[in-house]
């Protein structure tokens, strides 16, 4: 009885943090709850017997592409006055009506959902039935998958290297100006590079 | 964890909430790296149903679906915040409403 108390515990912690992350003004706050809920997921994975989805989970989910998002946002330097834009956005009358709407959807899916019926399998489904099946009939799927990361890996490179190589020109450029001119402060020029 | 007997329904049910929560979040909130976030949950509530019916019937299929949805989000988080730093560079804001025109 406990171990079954866990999992609803940890369901109730995913949704919510997920809950509380999807509406925070301030994106890194919504970020640390956001880390919570996918921890929060794992250890259902862990549940449900399936302990190297779980590890997965939080070295590439939790780990990476959560420090890729805190990485971006500290690039971006958004401060308070982003905050504050932020909340004008999130009136209730922006997400009231479809919310309304989803939620019958959702009473919809529940109904369809309640007809499932059976436990989920005790036992463990471990890396090495998960590693056989990856590189046995699944070894195409691998292969697709790296060709997307590689799409992927090419397409930001390409997309953050412009946008920084014209910072720097455009930083380079005002810099001149200015000290050609010699009119304005230094304070302008450290805005300018940043 | 033997004798643990979690209902399958349960979990999807977990599953549907996380998903549900996403979209909202998709549809109510302008800013363009909160709309990524969405798109993590809502991923993520999907690869939580695939190892649920995984264990349901106790094959590693389902944890090799989330292994694909763990690339697909990784690559497509790569190149949204590159997008996203374009978009902060160019319009000096967040909001998606202000790129509505691909006027380049």
């Amino acid at each position: 009885m406990l171990e079954i108390s866990l999992f609803y515990i940890a369901a109730t912690v995913a949704l919510v943090a997920t809950i509380l992350a999807m509406t925070r003004a301030n994106a890194i706050h919504a970020l640390i709850y956001l880390i919570v809920s996918l921890l929060a997921v794992a250890v259902i994975f862990f549940l449900i017997g399936a302990p190297f989805a779980a590890a997965l989970e939080i070295v590439i989910y939790a780990g990476a592409i959560m420090v890729l998002f805190v990485f971006v946002i500290m690039m971006l330097n958004l401060g308070e006055e982003g905050d504050a834009r932020e909340k004008q956005w999130l009136s209730p009358a922006v997400w009231a009506g479809p919310t309304l709407l989803a939620v019958i959807l959702f009473a919809e899916l529940l109904y369809i959902i309640s007809s499932v019926e059976g436990p989920v399998s005790t036992a463990q489904v471990t890396a090495k039935q998960v590693g056989l099946t990856l590189f046995g009939p699944y070894v195409l799927a691998v292969e697709i998958a790296s060709m997307l990361l590689l799409a992927g890996l090419v397409g930001s490179y390409h997309l953050g290297r412009r946008a920084l190589d014209r910072n720097i020109h455009e930083a380079d450029a005002r810099a001149l100006s200015e000290s050609n001119s010699n009119s304005t402060s230094d304070s302008n020029a450290d805005k300018g590079a940043q | 964890m033997d004798g643990l007997n979690i209902p399958l329904s349960h979990i999807l049910l977990v599953s549907s909430l996380l998903f549900a929560v996403g979209m909202l979040g998709l549809m109510m909130r302008r800013n363009i790296i909160f709309i990524l976030m969405s798109l993590e949950v809502m991923l993520n509530s999907t690869a939580l149903a695939f190892v649920a019916a995984g264990a349901h019937w106790g094959q590693p299929d389902g944890q090799i679906v989330f292994m694909l949805i763990l690339s697909v989000a990784a690559a497509e988080v790569a190149v949204g915040l590159g997008l996203v730093l374009q978009i902060q560079r160019r319009f000096k804001s967040l909001d998606m409403d202000n790129a509505n025109r691909m006027q380049g």
